[in-house]
């Protein structure tokens, strides 16, 4: 087979702003620094295809988190996402995206994307989350990928496609110096310079193993490996509660979204075995989650998307809308199954765990300008530490990196690495195409990703995260020393691996430097139950030191928005309570 | 330590009396997320090479000439 077979290469290129990740942040990013400065050179590097790639590639059914004048203000928002994510929030990022994202709809709007409007021709905004109105539904949210890339190529963003970063190159002050990447279908080398970098690499979404046992049944796109995550830590930067698990309710085995926020608004509800309600409010949070877990081991699981109550009209409605985007084999599966919507409910799980700030708030961090702690290093979407973003997040804030960064672009100049830099690293990258024999990476990563659910899921328990670092150091070894790779898909595979371990190692770290209980069950620790706010009010930073994996506390920025004390725990009142 | 090879069942299926691979359509393998798609040597059809799918329908969806079809994966049928 030609197209796998390794190439012997190593070619370098150089651009202003370099763009890795082509999914839904990337794309705005490029196009926002091109538009700045239009003389400049911008790459847009993508591991798959920019048309079809990152969570958006069927496109997205609705807006999740909209802030829309008359329906919510940006303070409302800014106080809603911070009791929900338990208070550790700067909120001056989520202020400024609630600030921000109306006039992205508007330019998302003028890109040809549609947003429901009512009778009136205003919006039709929807409530899911517990206090405010942000749901916008997008009635051809399957062109989303498309109007997109028309607009990457009308700026002429340079695209490179089937390009796999895999580590950053800085210059010996510090500063960002550009990337390392390997075609995946090749094999050969590409180092690029730039004078900035934007990671917009996705969730970490392979890091636990689905229940069905299929590794890329993944809630999150699959090729989301946690890339980023890994590249953003190598090379220095801050990551920020990355012990804020993300876990999310499913479709049992298929493993996407039931979904609430599109059937909600139209009556659908979570129940349990009973068809009795259980949650105040179907909003993923972690403490709603934590619910959901409690009903599932409760005896009175398992756990339903309730529909048949409501008229066929709607429930076609619904259908239609599931059927067609985000994630289409729902409708396939279902009929797999015999599962008729308006006979039967929509039996639900829990997903595997991973990383991503889109729904809760485990990223690289980053301040309000999406700046990482590396100069010229950026990020933005799921991967950056702005919480619960969602997709219009990763626009907005994707817009916020790209301005931000072709200005540091254009007041600098191309910082300089150490050529032994590329030496090393593609001396790493190549290592499995050069042993004889060995273990390939689907074995490193089934073992890495099953330790990962034995030791890791909540409940935290010390005693089983110590057990499993021990367990993951021993599958690390076999990865470093032994795994193999024949052709350069099997080196994708491989470097995949790399960053899946590096996120498990992380994942670990971090959930045992946090001594306490918080945001419900992604961070539930059985031997510290409680929320402890005297000494754990505050962020958690991961990073490497000196070539070791450390974490510090690092203060929540004063409020820009006050919460009143009675406001604070609204989040952790989800049980639905037994009324007289 | 040798390595074997085991059997899977693929999700993902070319008509390839549809399929116009042979006249260098690469649409399908251009678009998947997870580049598990390949054009075959012996037949120059597109086929699923890699058992590595997240079914999510870019392959099938535009496909030109309706010759993929995206099936739910064993395990999580």
């Amino acid at each position: 087979m030609a197209l796998d077979q390794i190439v012997d290469g190593l070619s370098e290129v150089s651009c202003d702003v370099l763009v890795i990740g082509g999914g839904t942040a990337g794309p705005m990013a490029a196009l926002k620094a091109k538009l700045k400065n239009p003389k400049a050179n911008v790459v847009l590097l993508e591991k798959a295809n920019v048309k079809r790639s990152g969570a958006i590639s069927m496109g997205m059914d609705g807006l999740n988190n909209a802030v829309i004048p008359g329906y919510a203000t940006p303070e409302q928002y800014t106080k809603e996402i911070t009791i929900a994510n338990d208070g550790i929030v700067d909120q001056k990022a989520v202020y400024k995206y609630a600030q921000n994202c109306y006039k992205i709809i508007e330019e998302l709007d003028s890109f040809g994307i549609r947003f429901l409007k009512n009778e009136n021709g205003d919006y039709a905004v929807k409530k899911v989350h517990h206090i405010g109105t942000y749901v916008l539904p997008m009635p051809n949210g399957e062109t989303v990928k498309r109007a997109l890339y028309r607009q990457l190529r009308r700026a002429r963003i340079l695209i490179s496609n089937r390009y796999m970063a895999t580590r950053l190159l800085k210059s010996a002050d510090g500063r960002i110096a550009g990337a390392v990447s390997v075609n995946t279908r090749t094999a050969e080398m590409l180092v690029i310079k730039a004078k900035a970098v934007i990671l917009c690499m996705g969730a970490a979404g392979r890091l636990g193993l689905p229940t069905s046992g299929y590794m890329f049944g993944t809630y999150e796109n699959a090729a989301n490996s946690g890339d980023g995550y890994a590249m953003a830590y190598h090379a220095g930067a801050a990551l920020a509660n990355l012990e804020c698990f993300q876990i999310n309710p499913l479709i049992k085995d298929y493993n996407g979204p039931a979904c609430a926020y599109v059937a909600g608004p139209f009556g659908a509800y979570t129940a349990n075995n009973e068809g009795s309600r259980f949650i105040e409010c179907d909003y993923w949070s972690g403490q709603m989650m934590l619910e959901f877990y409690n009903e599932l081991l409760s005896g009175k699981g398992p756990v339903f998307l309730q529909l048949k109550h409501l008229h066929p009209d709607t429930i076609s409605e619904i259908e239609s809308t599931l059927h067609k985007v985000e994630r289409p084999t729902r409708g396939l599966f279902q009929q797999g199954r015999g599962v008729d919507y308006r006979s039967e409910s929509i039996e639900m799980h829990i997903s595997e765990i991973g990383f991503c700030s889109g729904h809760s708030a485990s990223g690289v961090f980053v301040d309000d300008n999406a700046r990482t702690t590396v100069p010229g290093l950026y990020a933005a979407g799921d991967m950056a530490s702005v919480p619960h973003n969602y997709m219009l997040g990763a626009f907005t804030n994707g817009s916020v990196a790209g301005i931000d960064a072709m200005e540091f672009a254009d007041s600098h100049d191309f910082a300089e690495f150490d050529a032994a830099d590329v030496v090393m690293e593609r001396d790493r990258v190549m290592a499995p195409t050069k042993r004889e024999d060995g273990i390939p990476p689907n074995q490193i990563e089934y073992k890495t990703r099953r330790l990962v659910n034995d030791y890791l899921q909540p409940p935290k328990v010390t005693r089983k995260y110590e057990l499993g670092m021990r367990r993951l150091a021993e599958a690390r070894e076999d990865m470093q020393e032994r795994m193999i790779a024949r052709n350069a898909h099997e080196l994708l595979r491989a470097l995949e691996v790399q960053s899946i371990m590096d996120c498990a190692d992380m994942a670990a770290h971090a959930s045992l430097y946090r001594e306490e209980s918080r945001w419900g069950l992604y961070h539930w620790r059985t031997d510290f139950p409680e929320k402890d706010n005297e000494n754990w009010f505050c962020h958690t930073l991961l990073s490497k030191r000196d070539g070791k994996m450390t974490s510090e506390k690092r203060a929540v920025e004063p409020y820009v928005v006050p919460i009143a004390d009675d406001e604070k725990d609204l989040y952790d009142k989800q049980r639905i309570r037994a009324s007289a | 330590m040798p390595l074997a090879s085991y059997q899977t069942s693929v999700p993902v299926v070319v008509d390839d009396a549809k399929c116009i691979a042979d006249k260098g359509c690469t649409v399908c393998v251009d678009v998947c997320p997870l580049d598990v798609l390949r054009i075959s040597d012996m037949t120059n059809k597109a086929y699923m090479a890699y058992d590595e799918c997240w079914y999510c329908m870019p392959c099938e969806a535009d496909c030109p000439t309706g010759a993929v079809t995206v099936n739910i994966p064993y395990l999580l049928r």
